[in-house]
Parts: structure tokens; C-alpha cells; sequence
């Protein structure tokens, strides 16, 4: 009698059975990213607020370092040279009457470097040889290097100019004249906010689809699935299709926020970008799938995610720190990590443009990882609860 | 018991000479887990067959492998060895045939629980291949039968428990498979729910033919199935119709009269005699069964009880039941005979005990939702007060309350005299809390456990000793000491639960539904130890959804949706709950004419 009303209710060929499926389980995951607050925060709110903050807040350059000035004995030389620090955008300096005062205001850190002018400045000077005294607070190596930099620039510009006034030659064997490519400005925002987008697509890619699949094993309802007739491939792609529109939507969104708002240049084509955010995109998500293959407990899947794609994308991929600056034990490793060679992308599409020398093999590492990451997801995913 | 006979006439007169006369067959099934470096062999041996057309049920303890087997016989676990066969197809080797034709409803029911009812409906139509053509006459057959159809658009989060039991069933039952396979379809669901699932699971018998296995650890469930399987530690005890199981009792099922008599102490009486498998209170009198040999000369056997009334009752399944557990683990009936009858209280003194819970027109609410509406008791010292209702009923928010746990919204509550909104700390350290799922530390010892329940509750030195040696000995704890608590058995974790919330001797004990998934022989020992703890005047506050439990309260309320519909002795609940012209003869009875004639009961049961 049950054969009576299968047959009434029928049934769908099998060349259609697999579409109907996984429109349903497409279907499914969409009204659950809908009406879920936190899915759509991490696929959009999250790469706003990273944009912002790494935009806005953090920069490697260095401006308006404060600095104490010591000027043992003043004179015309002094008070120009002093004035010559006041002028440059990069030092907010302060007169202090000696070397103690100057002492305790980098003990207390108010200041992160002191510029001593001895009372011989101005008699040397006219030799040529007027050395001026730097100390620079070592704690923040990055700050003291930028500070030791800036200031030598100043102390050259400033001998140059006045050699010029006394109508003599500058003492000065070669002048180095700076020219900077690539990112003209040197500003580190257009630098680390295409590596950014490497970091964001990781959190929607690994974090979020490792976390929905531990959900539905939580929550009891892959139990569920698992006993219909769906296939394994029907599952993975019910949840790989969704969240790799929602990673794009993600992309997209910080894309148009990196270059509207904050003016980073893209010299890249579409295209490119396209490409590889998507082969990089299926990389993230196949990382994501795995996890959920081994843990099935949403907290854990988490963790997961976060320390093996998440921190290495973050630490390892070149998105802050440079590969070649590290010990070469590190710098093997960073080939196991999939962002490095998406950072190394990104950053030649938005500020040197369609460079196929770097396209083309780091474009090749991500197709591999995309491909090995999916493969192992598929396979390790099996039609049973063990 | 007739409408078991019934079908199965019926499904031979229909099927006489169906060469696949059964519809799944269980050879030789056996499954070992490993969990960390343990084997745990959760099916050792099992063997069973299931008619087409019929109901078949698995029945067992927690722990008996019941939901390992229903997840082999859908194809998401294979066998070690052994073999299932589903309408003669293998359920491990071609399983994706066998879930073509297999409906099967989790324990959890498998909702989306942030998709509406008709989502999941569409879901689950999508993954059966349901044609779009045929979807809205069935969406119609299977939302009128469960009664879901005003709720479409609701969130299935947001249905009650059992609702969400009949979406669960909808969802399974989309393409009518040929087998419905419920794993404990009724745990923790109201029985009003429950009757309306199984008149529904016979319904489905009826018309559309669909054979359905079902677990359970509800004996009672027993009688609705056409045959029924004993499961125990893994292994088959046998097959076969309930009625044949119960008529292997006759003779040994006795009634004893309470006559006025307390019903618990008669029953712990009647516990204590040598020969006795099981005594459970039943309305106005305590149910006996006897063990084989003393059936034989029950007058011998019951000789304590002379003078009281007793007659001769018909088996129940129940009782076959009890006896083969009692055979398969004869720890379970050596009945603690010393100690309990010595403090016996005075009955008269207990009635004109002063309250020490005293619960005034509480009221919790989150945000627009009052999970507690106005509830009124009072509980006296000494006594066992139960808190009666299904799952979202509010007895837990109730709970709370009481414990300073979460404050009221509205409402005074006082515990030993002490104000639980205000003094909360002052109030707790007079009170033992024994939580749902018994909150122990999985990843600690026994001997761990106790230890540290014991400095939380502020013991220290040779008295915490003491006390742990105490819980150790008197909860039978001690071949467990360095065992992980995680991997007790359940019987065994509620146990330990017990002895640490009473470590600091509490005057007032808070049980928060603590026999929930407890086999029926942990379920009883553990009334026992409640019986003792009364009688040395410590009062007992607890909550259950086993209705038979409620028989072993002095007084109790039944919730329902927040509110107290009846409150009173066990008799007078039956009383309130009763027909015009006799009391229910069950707490179940009563339960559900309680919940039919409330006012507040709209729909959503």
C-alpha cells in the first residue's frame, strides 16, 4: 500500500534528481546565512571593519615621531637646524634644556629619540664635519630605523641648503636622489590592504564553512540529511556553492572599499583578480570542508580554522612581513601556506599591474591547492556517521 | 493489545503469500566503537526481523544500543558483522537504495530549526525528490495529519517539543517510504504529544501501509507495537508480541490496597521482601511482581502483607521486562534492606510541618515570552513535591528561581526562610542542586569530582573525607573511584550526581529532571534513595516528565505552559483530572485530561 502512494506522489528521473537536491540544499543554506546575524557579519561586516582598521589605525610608515632636542650651546646654526626639524611632517619635536631632561623623557617615553647638538655644532660645521649626537629608543626597532632615516635626511638637506646660502660647494661627495616605484607615496595602507582581502577571504573561505558543517553535526540535522538519498557531493557542493558567492560578495565589497575609500590603486586587470580570487577562494573553502571532516564540534572547528589557516594567512603570507626578511627554515615553509601566494598576487595586481612572471606561477601554486584541499575534503567525506 | 492482534491479521490476510514476508532482517549484527584507547562494544550480537506492515519496537535501557542499530538499518554506520537487509537489500553495502525507500527521524528530529515549517518541508522534498506537482496535495495529507497546518510559516525553533517531533515525522514521512524508522520518538515529549504520535504512527499503518520500527524507553510504549524487541548491553533477549511477553507473568503480578496507608512506604515495604522483582505505586495501591519460584505460593511470598487486600492483576509487558533485567543483572533487586525502615517518620507530624519552600505568584518572562506565569505552592519539610509537566512547560525556570539561579520578574520566593531573589548565596548553602545532565566533570574521576563538589560546597579536611567516604559507600561508588566520570554508565553518573549535591548534608535537596534517560532499574533505585532521603526529614524538590513518577511524590503540581493546573496528593490530581464519575486510573490519564480541559491550551500543544 505504501507502493500506492509513492507512486501517486512519483518520482524525478535521475538526470534531474541530483539538480533538485542540491537546489534545495543550495536554497537551505542561504535562508540559513540570511537569518543568521553572525554568517553575514563575518562575509560582510567583518571585512569593513579589518579595512577600516588596518586603513585608518595601523601604518608602518612613521609620522610625527616625538623627539628632545639638546642644543648644548645656541647659535644661528642651532636655532636653523632646530627650526629645520620643527618644519619636516615627520618629527614633533621638543627643546629641552640638556641630556638628563632628554634622558627621562625617553625613560618615560615621551619622546622616542633625541637629537643633541654639541656646543662645537657650528664651528665643526663650517669644516664640514659638524656631527650631530642621535639616541633613538631601540624598544620599537621599526620606529627607531624609520627615525635614524628620517633624521639623517633632514641633517643632509639641511647642510646642503645652507652650503648653497654661503654660495659654497656642499661638502657632500653624492647626493642620493630617492626615486620610488611601484608605491610612490610609500604609503603602507595601498601595501597591506590588497594582502588584507588574502586574510578575509581566509575567514570566510575556512572559519565560516568549517563552523556552518560542525553545525549541522551539532545540531543533529547532517544526521538527518545523511539518511535521504543525497549524495556526499551534493552536501559538499550545497554548502561549497553558497559560501563561495558569499566569499565573493566579501571580495567585492572590500575591493570597492579599498579602492574608493581609501584610494589604493589598482594597476591589475578584473580578470586576473578574478581568477585567482577564486581559485584561492576554493582553496579556503576546501581548508574549511577538511576541518569539518575531522572535528564535528563547532568550538573546535573554530580553533581550527583560525590557528591553521587564519594566523599562518596572517603571520606567514607576506601580507605584513616580508618572506624574504625571514630565516630560510621559515621561509620553506611559507610555500605550505596558500595565502602567501595569493598576498604576492594581490599586491602586484593593485600596484604594479598584470605582471605575468608573478601571475602565472603563484597563479599555478593556487590552482594546486584548490585542487588538493577539494580532492582530500571529497574523499575524506564519507555517507556515514563514523 | 487488540489493535496489535488486529494487524497482524490483517497484514497476513493481505500479504499471504508475500515471499518477503519480512521487511528487515537483522542477522548477527555486532559493532564496536573505539572511544580514545577503549573498545566499547555498543552491539554484540543482535538478531531480529520486522513484518511488513507492522509495528515493530525496540525496546531498551539507555545505553543498550538501540540508536547504534536504527543508524545501521539507515545506512549511516556499518556493521563489524553481520548483516542488515532492508526489503532484501543490504543497508551497508547498497545503502543509497535502502535510503530510497527508508523514512528516518533522529533522535533530535533533524530540523533546521531557522527555517520555517514549510522550509524544511521544501528541504526535505528536495532531497527526496518529490516532483512540484504532487508537493501541495502532500504538504496538505501530512500537515493536516500532524496538525501543523496553521504553523507554515512559523520557525521551526520556535514550535513546542512535540510539534517539533511531528514536523520531524512530516519531514521523514515525505516520499511514504516503505520503512519509518523513529529513533525514541517520544523522550521528554508531553503525553498528549505522545498519544498523538502514535495515533498518527497507526494511521500511517493503516492507510498508506508504511511498516515502522521504532525505539523506545518507555515500557508503556510496549503495548502499541505488533512485536516488540528486547535489547540489553548490546545483545537481542528475545522477540516477539507484547501480550506473549506479559503472559509468561501471569500469576506473578499482585495488587496490594494502601488503604489509606502511605503508598511509598508500602511500596518500600514491599521492596524489601525476598522474591520480589519489581513494586510500583499504582494510584491507591502498590503493583508486585514476583519472581518465578514465588509464584508459585504468592500467599507465602506476600505474608508481610496480611490482613492488607490483595488481588491478582494482569501481566504488562513492563513486568516481563523487569524480570529479564532483573536475570540479566541481579544487582538491580538486591534491594537495600537495611537502615531504611529505622527513621521512619511519623506520618502525622509530617502534615503539620512547617513550609520551607514557600512560592508566591512567580513570575519569570524573557523578553515577550512568559516562560512562568503566575505559579503558587508551598513545600513542607520532609516532603517529596514534584513538579509534573512536559519539556517547555517551565518547571526548570521554576527551578531557577528557587535557586537564586535566575531572578524572578515578579513574585516572591522563599527557601528555609530566606528570600531567593535577595540572599540567593544564603539560601544556596542550605539547599543540594542536582542539575539536568547532572553537570559532572567529565574529564575528572569519580573520586575528583566528589572532591572538588566538596570544596565548592565548603568542606574541607576530615570532614570533606568523611563526607566523600559517605557518598563513595552509600551510592555504591566505590569499584568506581578513578573512573573517569565521562564513561560511567548513565545509571552510575546520576548517582554520583546525587552524592555530590549531598555531600553538605543540604536540609532541602532540588532534583532537576533526574531520571531523564535513565533505564527503568536505575529510575526505581533512585526513587529508593529519594524515599530514605524523606524519611530523615530532608525535603525533596523535583522535577520529571515520567508520569508514572508522580506516584512517588507526596504532592505535586502539574504545569502546563507556564502555569499549575492542578496541585495536590497523587490521588487528588488523578481526582482533579478524573472523569465526572471516577478518578483516572493513570497520572497519565489525568495529565492529559488536565491539559485538554486548561483554557490556555490553544493548538500549540
Amino acid at each position: 500500500m505504501s507502493d500506492r502512494t509513492r507512486d501517486r506522489i512519483g518520482g524525478i528521473r535521475p538526470l534531474f534528481a541530483g539538480g533538485m537536491r542540491l537546489r534545495g540544499l543550495i536554497r537551505k543554506e542561504f535562508k540559513q546565512i540570511v537569518r543568521d546575524p553572525s554568517s553575514l557579519a563575518i562575509a560582510f561586516a567583518l571585512p569593513v571593519v579589518l579595512l577600516f582598521i588596518f586603513g585608518y589605525g595601523v601604518s608602518l610608515d612613521a609620522e610625527h615621531i616625538p623627539i628632545a632636542i639638546v642644543v648644548d650651546e645656541p647659535s644661528a646654526d642651532t636655532a636653523s637646524f632646530t627650526a629645520a626639524l620643527y618644519r619636516s611632517i615627520y618629527f614633533d619635536p621638543i627643546v629641552v634644556p640638556d641630556m638628563i631632561a632628554a634622558d627621562r623623557a625617553m625613560l618615560e617615553r615621551r619622546v622616542s629619540a633625541i637629537v643633541r647638538l654639541r656646543s662645537d655644532f657650528g664651528r665643526r660645521r663650517r669644516f664640514g664635519i659638524a656631527p650631530i649626537q642621535i639616541v633613538v629608543n631601540g624598544v620599537d626597532a621599526n620606529t627607531a630605523r624609520l627615525s635614524t632615516g628620517y633624521l639623517d635626511g633632514v641633517w643632509l638637506k639641511w647642510r646642503v641648503a645652507k652650503a648653497r646660502d654661503e654660495g659654497g660647494n656642499p661638502s657632500v661627495p653624492v647626493l642620493i636622489s630617492d626615486r620610488v616605484w611601484f608605491n610612490s607615496e610609500l604609503e603602507s595602507r595601498d601595501f597591506l590592504v590588497p594582502g588584507l582581502i588574502a586574510i578575509i577571504m581566509t575567514l570566510i573561505g575556512a572559519l565560516l564553512t568549517a563552523m556552518v558543517m560542525a553545525r549541522e553535526w551539532e545540531r543533529g540535522t547532517m544526521e538527518a540529511l545523511l539518511a535521504t538519498p543525497v549524495k556526499v557531493g551534493e552536501i559538499l557542493l550545497g554548502k561549497l556553492i553558497p559560501y563561495f558567492l558569499l566569499g565573493t560578495g566579501g571580495m567585492a565589497l572590500s575591493v570597492t572599499t579599498a579602492i574608493w575609500l581609501f584610494h589604493v590603486p589598482f594597476r591589475g586587470s578584473v580578470i586576473a583578480l578574478f581568477v585567482v580570487s577564486t581559485l584561492f577562494l576554493l582553496t579556503a573553502l576546501g581548508m574549511g570542508l577538511l576541518i569539518s571532516v575531522v572535528t564535528k564540534n563547532q568550538f573546535v572547528a573554530g580553533q581550527t580554522a583560525i590557528i591553521v589557516s587564519y594566523l599562518p594567512a596572517y603571520i606567514l603570507s607576506g601580507f605584513i612581513f616580508d618572506i624574504r626578511g625571514m630565516p630560510a627554515v621559515i621561509q620553506f615553509l611559507t610555500h605550505f601556506i596558500p595565502a602567501r601566494y595569493f598576498v604576492a598576487i594581490l599586491q602586484t595586481e593593485f600596484l604594479a599591474g598584470d605582471v605575468r612572471s608573478i601571475l602565472i606561477p603563484n597563479g599555478a601554486a593556487l590552482f594546486a591547492t584548490a585542487t588538493i584541499f577539494l580532492g582530500l575534503s571529497r574523499i575524506k567525506s564519507r555517507k556515514s556517521l563514523e | 493489545m487488540t489493535n496489535a492482534d488486529a494487524s497482524r491479521n490483517r497484514s497476513q490476510s493481505i500479504n499471504p503469500g508475500d515471499s518477503v514476508e519480512y521487511l528487515l532482517e537483522v542477522r548477527g549484527v555486532r559493532k564496536t566503537f573505539q572511544v580514545g584507547k577503549r573498545a566499547v562494544k555498543a552491539l554484540r550480537g543482535v538478531d531480529l526481523r520486522a513484518r511488513r506492515g507492522e509495528i515493530t519496537g525496540l525496546i531498551g535501557p539507555d545505553g543498550a544500543g538501540k540508536t547504534t542499530l536504527i543508524r545501521m538499518i539507515a545506512g549511516l554506520l556499518a556493521p563489524d558483522e553481520g548483516s542488515i537487509l532492508v526489503a532484501g537489500r543490504d543497508a551497508s553495502r547498497a545503502s543509497s537504495d535502502v535510503q530510497e525507500i527508508v523514512g528516518y527521524m533522529p533522535q533530535r528530529f533533524g530540523l533546521y530549526e531557522d527555517l520555517t515549517v514549510d522550509e524544511n518541508l521544501d528541504l526535505y522534498a528536495d532531497l527526496q525528490l518529490v516532483p512540484h506537482k504532487a508537493r501541495p496535495a502532500r504538504y496538505a495529507e501530512l500537515t493536516q495529519m500532524t496538525g501543523l497546518a496553521p504553523f507554515g510559516r512559523r520557525l521551526a525553533g520556535r514550535l513546542s517539543g512535540g510539534m517539533k517531533q511531528k514536523l520531524g515525522l512530516a519531514c521523514a514521512l515525505m516520499r511514504s517510504p516503505e520503512l519509518l524508522l523513529l529513533d525514541e520518538p517520544t523522550v521528554g515529549v508531553d503525553p498528549v504529544s505522545r498519544r498523538e504520535l502514535w495515533a498518527i504512527i497507526n494511521r500511517l499503518v493503516r492507510d498508506e501501509g508504511v511498516s515502522v520500527f521504532v525505539s523506545t524507553l518507555y515500557l508503556d510504549e510496549a503495548e502499541h507495537c505488533n512485536e516488540v524487541v528486547i535489547l540489553h548491553e548490546g545483545e537481542s533477549l528475545g522477540q516477539d508480541s507484547p501480550s506473549v511477553f506479559s503472559e509468561t507473568m501471569r500469576g506473578g503480578t499482585w495488587s496490594i490496597a494502601t488503604r489509606g496507608a502511605k503508598p511509598r512506604s508500602i511500596q518500600a515495604r514491599a521492596a524489601r521482601v525476598e522474591g520480589v522483582i519489581d513494586a510500583v505505586i499504582q494510584g491507591d495501591s502498590v503493583r508486585v511482581v514476583l519472581d518465578d519460584k514465588r509464584s508459585a505460593d504468592p500467599a507465602r511470598a506476600l505474608a508481610a502483607f496480611e490482613g492488607a487486600s490483595i488481588e491478582r492483576v494482569n501481566p504488562r509487558f513492563e513486568d516481563a521486562f523487569m524480570r529479564m533485567m532483573s536475570l540479566k543483572n541481579p544487582l538491580v533487586t538486591t534491594v537495600r534492606t537495611a537502615e531504611t525502615s529505622r527513621q521512619t517518620r511519623d506520618e502525622s507530624a509530617s502534615t503539620a510541618a512547617e513550609a520551607v519552600i514557600e512560592v508566591r505568584d512567580a513570575r519569570r518572562r524573557f523578553g515577550d515570552f512568559y516562560a512562568v506565569k503566575g505559579v503558587t505552592f508551598d513545600v513542607r519539610r520532609g516532603e517529596v513535591f514534584g513538579l509534573l509537566g512536559a519539556n517547555g512547560a517551565g518547571k526548570s525556570t521554576t527551578f531557577r528561581m528557587l535557586c537564586g539561579l535566575l531572578p524572578a520578574s515578579s513574585g516572591s520566593l522563599r527557601v528555609a526562610g530566606i528570600d531567593a531573589r535577595r540572599a540567593a548565596a544564603a539560601a544556596r548553602a542550605r539547599l543540594g542542586y542536582m542539575s539536568q545532565r547532572f553537570s559532572l566533570y567529565g574529564n575528572l574521576t569519580v573520586k575528583q569530582n566528589l572532591n572538588f563538589f566538596g570544596g565548592a560546597y565548603g568542606l574541607w579536611g576530615r570532614r570533606r573525607a568523611a563526607r566523600i567516604d559517605w557518598a563513595l559507600r552509600e551510592f555504591e561508588l566505590l569499584d568506581y573511584v578513578d573512573t573517569m566520570s565521562a564513561t560511567l554508565p548513565l545509571g552510575f553518573k546520576q548517582r554520583l550526581a546525587l552524592g555530590c549535591s549531598l555531600l553538605h548534608e543540604p536540609s532541602i535537596l532540588f532534583l532537576d529532571e533526574p531520571t531523564s534517560g535513565v533505564d527503568p532499574a536505575a529510575r526505581r533505585e533512585f526513587w529508593r534513595r529519594i524515599n530514605e532521603l524523606s524519611e530523615r526529614n530532608v525535603t525533596v524538590l523535583v522535577t520529571t516528565h515520567f508520569m508514572e513518577e508522580a506516584e512517588y511524590c507526596d504532592r505535586l503540581a502539574v504545569m502546563a505552559a507556564g502555569a499549575i493546573l492542578a496541585l495536590g496528593s497523587p490521588a487528588e490530581i488523578r481526582r482533579l483530572g478524573g472523569a465526572a464519575d471516577r478518578p483516572a486510573l493513570t497520572m497519565e490519564e489525568a495529565f492529559i485530561n488536565l491539559i485538554e480541559q486548561s483554557p490556555t491550551n490553544g493548538g500549540a500543544s
